[in-house]
């Protein structure tokens, strides 16, 4: 049974959703869709644990062996991801059980359910596989997914949204398929072991830097790299609330793997950094999503937009980490992904609870909803403060790695940059924390005294506040615990990286 | 794997792809948008398909003739993949088209831009 | 108290002096409804959390170092604890203050009907924690934890109004301090961490002594800088900022808590991080370049005075002098002498006793008198004798009048620019102190010989409550104990190396 888990990784969510396609019903829909997810995030668990043990798993799908079949392939880097999606995911299934923010009528709900699993299965499949086309597939997977989940959307705007990301991701995706074109006809290989080894011999071909370029912009699209980010403020925006967490989670974080694959193992450090010189591109694009992300983020009138551009922001911490290519900073870029997954999610299931309340998503509505809502207050506070990278926040543990990193290459005005951005920050999420607790309630629930409790959580907001506390939990205990997250990326830096730690 | 006589096909594969990429970028329509974004993606099928081709090479079919050359069959099961994406990807984008025909009468990007500042502005006016 | 040291050992007491206030905090959250228990249990909880502190006096003075390491942060780096002179002499000046600003706060939050109480009490608990945490941090990363920590507990409290002047207060006090640990402590501490391979905190500094002056000097200014509570000019104004807080808020929090939680910082890098030579060196290679630092300091120490000789509100005269005061500490700090180092050290006890005096008399004259401004108090000595005289005796510390506690600290930095030869320094500390004799000695004179600007009709007789004038003259008197004091102070901070 373990030596088959790569495989049930990816096929476990698959098949639940015709699954739960097939029980048409959302209640068993709902159940056996927890029940996937979470077994996912069990075996994403496993694997992580034994490659950490016992090094990279390969597995052969269909039994056939890798230069012919599809190899399914392990590495700290692949199982590190695998575990931020499936947690993700996991957690984010939990809130709430109604369909009060989509479109879809409460009897065809369990379509969600089966469109969400598959979106998993893409997102999943994408950091276990060895195989660049089986990549591409995934991408698609995911992305045919994630158009259906987004037009789900309340506002109808969504359905704009769903639509333009549904142009650019498909651009995006079929340049990856050009690229892995080109690099068939060089290597006649789609193995990414084989890549790496054949690669050398024909590096210097222009094919393989039109290659190259095809890739990295393909993926860049997904990563939402400035200035190739624009499609993901209303994707984000509009999309269903819990879709949205999910996303934010999830998505830009699997594309930030397939980056990591495409630069270090495939083309590795000398092709990319030393001979073409593409930090020189994609370092003061980092510095400029850092910063601008961050400048537009204060400027945003709309709670998703702002944590949107948030998230531009954040995506220009972890392209720099590539940049850096030594192992502390790209250890940052990585744990990056599961800090920077959590701490959004649950921002953005705050967002949602508000939302449910006041039925508006601006900054104005917010006001004095800490009080009334403590425990949702709070929640934002710490997902805030960790985004600003304070100490004792996960977000912190990013900041330190990727600072260090820059200062170890000898970039001290990188550090600084990045160290402007997070100022930037303390401005976007201050401005929501005032509103919080400054304002007075728009639908005057308060009572006279700030002392007294607020109503009693229902039955739904309890559903609604465990993920939430989950989330904010991880975001805490990472910060002051990094055995799982920033140990595991300093490993998967080195494996990445080539060296010994 | 090509012969240097036969790189007049790159050339017709890079137009195409021109062609469906400014399709999508400067048509308004959305349909127009989505037909464009099937000859983009048509023009990276070919592009597998027409490297894949050996020169005097048959359909890889064992026949036990020592000696025949065959054209490398992988390319095309990708591709085999990729029009199914392809097509997926089509269906998805009609599917939302005709939403947003009935969500907002239209299909003209001007016209959708329109729609939205007109919704932008009684938003603010609303909470003001 | 010898019988107390033996019923816990000197980790057990380490611990408990860190868990208490945020056990008080959670015990004030929970009795929120029932004032009266609260009010209790929280001196209670102040008053075990300061002899507890004190537990750990005998073994640190024998030179022992108790320590507790809590958990392994990133590999090399721990969130751990150590005991050492200096930081428990800012744990036992925050902690023993705290019991006697809780018995002041009950009486001024009572009088002036403010809201939130609970809330108040609750933060204000938390805030000591994480002073506590600052003082016994082993590594500039726990520092750096806690450092954050304070900023964000005290937040709450200084915008406790919740008014659109509450708000802008707090933007000011939450950007800068943020602002500047954000941008510049953490690059510091991180390429410190980057240098030296380590962040612990260790007698004769870390860095390697290869590092190029530049690389010193940097790293002195983002540290100097970098910890906005020290308040050095530019990053000061969130201290006059901070003042829309609440009096006793003022009172610990930033004439105690928050503002020593700075300057002891700076010490601590100082001598732990950098080490007296460092600086020493630093000052022979880099020329006018090495003490650009310094005389940014000892710019603050005179603006700020002569800013606060134009304040007529009376919280912002005292925040300025705060301001002026800090950097004394910062000087002597960077002075890089034995002697310069013991009279910041000494400063940061003796002005602690006579700020809070000085914002516990402001406090007490808001409530009693509904008096806000310095020129509105004239005669006012008649109405508060206890109030305004503990004013006068606190004014005469600042001033560094014997026998009050506050000449000492003068008196070893004038020694310690003297002895490196520094005529720069002395000429600002003297001038500083004239400035002092200005803006503070005027109030106490015009309270007590001055006419008030009104006749006054009898019938509002100022009077604060008991609550409050009891703690004002407790730590007015202080300021005797603390000069008879000084001296075993002094030999017990000296144990630092």
């Amino acid at each position: 049974m373990s030596e088959h888990l790569p495989a049930l990784q990816v096929v476990v969510p698959l098949l639940a959703a015709p699954v739960c396609f097939a029980l048409r019903n959302a209640a068993f829909a709902r159940a056996v869709c927890l029940a996937a997810t979470w077994s996912s995030l069990a075996i994403a668990w496993t694997l992580l644990r034994q490659v950490l043990q016992s090094g990279p798993i390969s597995y052969a799908l269909g039994g056939w062996p890798a230069p012919l079949g599809i190899e399914y392939r392990v590495t700290v880097v692949g199982a590190f991801l695998l575990v931020v999606v499936s947690a993700v995911a996991s957690i984010v299934l939990l809130y709430d059980r109604g369909s009060e923010q989509q479109r879809l009528p409460a009897s065809r709900h369990y379509l969600y359910y089966a469109t969400f699993l598959l979106c998993l299965a893409g997102l999943l499949g994408i950091p276990i596989t060895g195989d660049l086309f089986n990549i591409f597939v995934f991408v698609e997977i995911s992305s045919l997914a994630t158009y259906a989940l987004i037009a789900l959307g309340r506002s109808r705007r969504a359905l704009l949204a769903a639509y333009s990301y549904l142009i650019v991701g498909t651009i995006g995706a079929t340049f990856f398929l050009i690229g892995i074109g080109m690099l068939y006809q060089m290597t006649g290989t789609l193995n990414i072991e084989d890549l790496r080894q054949r690669l050398p011999d024909v590096l210097d071909t222009r094919t393989v830097l039109i290659g190259f370029s095809f890739l990295v912009v393909g993926t860049a699209i997904k990563l939402a790299v400035f200035p190739l980010h624009q499609w993901l403020p209303n994707a984000y925006s509009y999309a269903p609330a819990k879709v949205s967490a999910f996303l934010a989670g999830t998505a830009t974080k699997v594309s930030y793997y397939v980056m990591l694959r495409l630069i270090f193992s495939i083309f590795g450090v000398g092709f990319v950094f030393a001979t073409h010189r593409f930090d020189l591109v994609l370092m003061p694009l980092s510095l400029a999503a850092m910063l601008v992300g961050a400048i537009a983020a204060c400027y945003q009138d709309d709670l998703r937009r702002l944590l949107a551009y948030s998230s531009i922001s954040q995506v220009g911490y972890m392209t720099l980490a590539i940049c850096l290519a030594n192992v502390q900073g790209l250890a940052g870029g990585i744990v990056h992904t599961m800090n920077h997954g959590f701490t959004k999610s649950a921002l953005f299931l705050v967002i949602a609870t508000f939302v449910q309340r006041t039925g508006s998503s601006s900054v104005g509505s917010v006001a004095g909803l800490g009080r009334v809502m403590p425990l949702q207050g709070i929640a934002f506070l710490v997902g805030g403060l960790s985004l600003i990278g304070v100490p004792g926040t996960a977000g912190f543990v990013s900041k330190w790695l990727l600072v260090l990193g820059a200062l170890e290459k000898g970039q001290v005005w990188v550090a600084v940059a990045m160290l402007l951005s997070s100022l930037l920050a303390v401005v976007y999420v201050w401005r929501v924390v005032e509103k919080l607790y400054f304002g007075e309630p728009v639908a005057s629930a308060s009572s006279e005294d700030g002392e007294s409790e607020a109503p009693g959580p229902s039955g739904s907001a309890l559903w609604r506040a465990t993920p939430t506390a989950l989330l904010i939990g991880l975001v805490i205990l990472l910060g002051i615990w990094t055995e799982p997250s920033a140990e595991v990326a300093l490993a998967a830096a080195s494996e990445l990286l080539g060296v010994a730690r | 794997m090509t012969a240097t006589s036969g790189l007049w096909m790159y050339w017709a594969i890079i137009a195409l792809m021109m062609v469906g990429l400014y399709v999508v970028i400067a048509r308004d329509n959305l349909v127009k948008k989505v037909m464009g974004l099937n000859i983009f993606q048509s023009s990276a099928i070919l592009f597998f398909v027409a490297m894949a081709k050996v020169s005097g090479g048959t359909a890889p079919i064992l026949t036990g003739g020592e000696g025949t050359a065959y054209s490398n069959p992988l390319p095309h099961v990708l591709m085999l993949t990729a029009i199914v994406v392809g097509v997926a990807t089509t269906a998805l984008a009609l599917a939302l088209t005709v939403r947003i025909q009935e969500a907002y009468g239209t299909v003209e990007e001007d016209e959708l831009a329109r729609e939205e500042r007109l919704e932008d502005r009684s938003l603010s006016r609303k909470s003001q | 108290m010898n019988g107390l040291a033996t019923l816990i050992g000197a980790e057990q007491a380490l611990l408990a002096a860190l868990i208490l206030p945020v056990l008080g905090a959670a015990c004030v959250a929970l009795l929120g409804r029932a004032p009266q228990v609260r009010d209790a249990v929280l001196v209670a909880f102040a008053l075990v959390t300061f002899l507890t502190t004190i537990q750990l006096v005998a073994p640190v003075a024998a030179g022992e170092r108790p320590g507790v390491e809590l958990f392994e942060f990133i590999s090399g780096i721990s969130i751990a604890f150590e005991v050492e002179p200096l930081g428990l002499v800012f744990a036992l000046v925050a902690s023993g203050l705290w019991g006697v600003t809780a018995v002041y706060a009950f009486g001024y939050m009572r009088a002036h009907h403010e809201s939130n109480q609970t809330r108040f009490f609750g933060f204000f608990a938390l805030a000591i924690a994480a002073a506590l945490g600052i003082a016994f941090a082993r590594n500039l990363v726990t520092f750096f934890l806690f450092y954050e920590l304070l900023t964000l507990s005290t937040y709450p409290l200084v915008t406790h109004h919740q008014d659109d002047e509450a708000r802008a207060g707090g933007r000011v006090y939450l950007g800068i301090l943020f602002g500047t640990s954000v941008a510049l402590l953490l690059l510091a501490v991180i390429w410190t961490f980057q240098v030296a391979g380590t962040t612990e905190f260790q007698g004769g500094g870390i860095l390697p002594t290869e590092l190029t002056s530049g690389v010193v000097l940097a790293l002195l200014a983002l540290y100097v800088f970098g910890i906005g509570k020290a308040a050095v000019m530019p990053f000061h104004r969130w201290l006059p900022a901070a003042m829309v807080a609440p009096a006793p808020v003022s009172a610990l929090l930033h004439a105690v808590a928050v503002v020593k939680a700075g300057v002891f910082g700076v010490l601590k890098v100082i001598v732990y991080v950098f080490g007296l030579d460092t600086l020493t060196m630093l000052r022979g290679d880099a020329g006018l370049g090495g003490r650009v630092v310094l005389y940014m300091a000892c710019f603050t120490v005179v603006a700020a005075s002569v800013v606060a000789l134009f304040q007529d509100n009376l919280k912002r005269r005292l925040a300025y002098s705060t301001v002026s005061q800090l950097s004394y500490i910062v000087v002597g700090a960077l002075l890089a002498h034995p002697l310069a180092w013991l009279g910041a050290a000494l400063h940061i006890v003796t002005h602690a006793v006579g700020k809070i005096t000085l914002f516990f008399c402001a406090g007490a004259i808001q409530v009693g008198a509904h008096k806000k401004k310095v020129s509105e108090l004239g005669g006012l000595g008649r109405q508060m004798p206890w109030t305004m005289g503990a004013f006068l005796v606190a004014s005469l510390s600042i001033i560094g009048l014997p026998p009050l506690a506050g000449v000492w600290g003068k008196w070893y930095l004038v020694r310690g620019a003297l002895a490196v030869d520094e005529p720069i320094v002395v000429v600002v500390l003297f001038a500083s102190s004239l400035l002092n004799i200005a803006y503070l000695l005027p109030i106490g004179v015009q309270a007590f010989f001055g006419e008030p600007p009104a006749p006054s009709d009898g019938s509002d007789v100022a009077k604060a409550p008991q609550l409050c004038v009891v703690p004002l003259v407790l730590t007015a008197f202080l300021t005797l104990v603390v000069f008879v004091a000084a001296p075993q102070i002094g030999s017990f901070v000296e144990g630092a190396w």
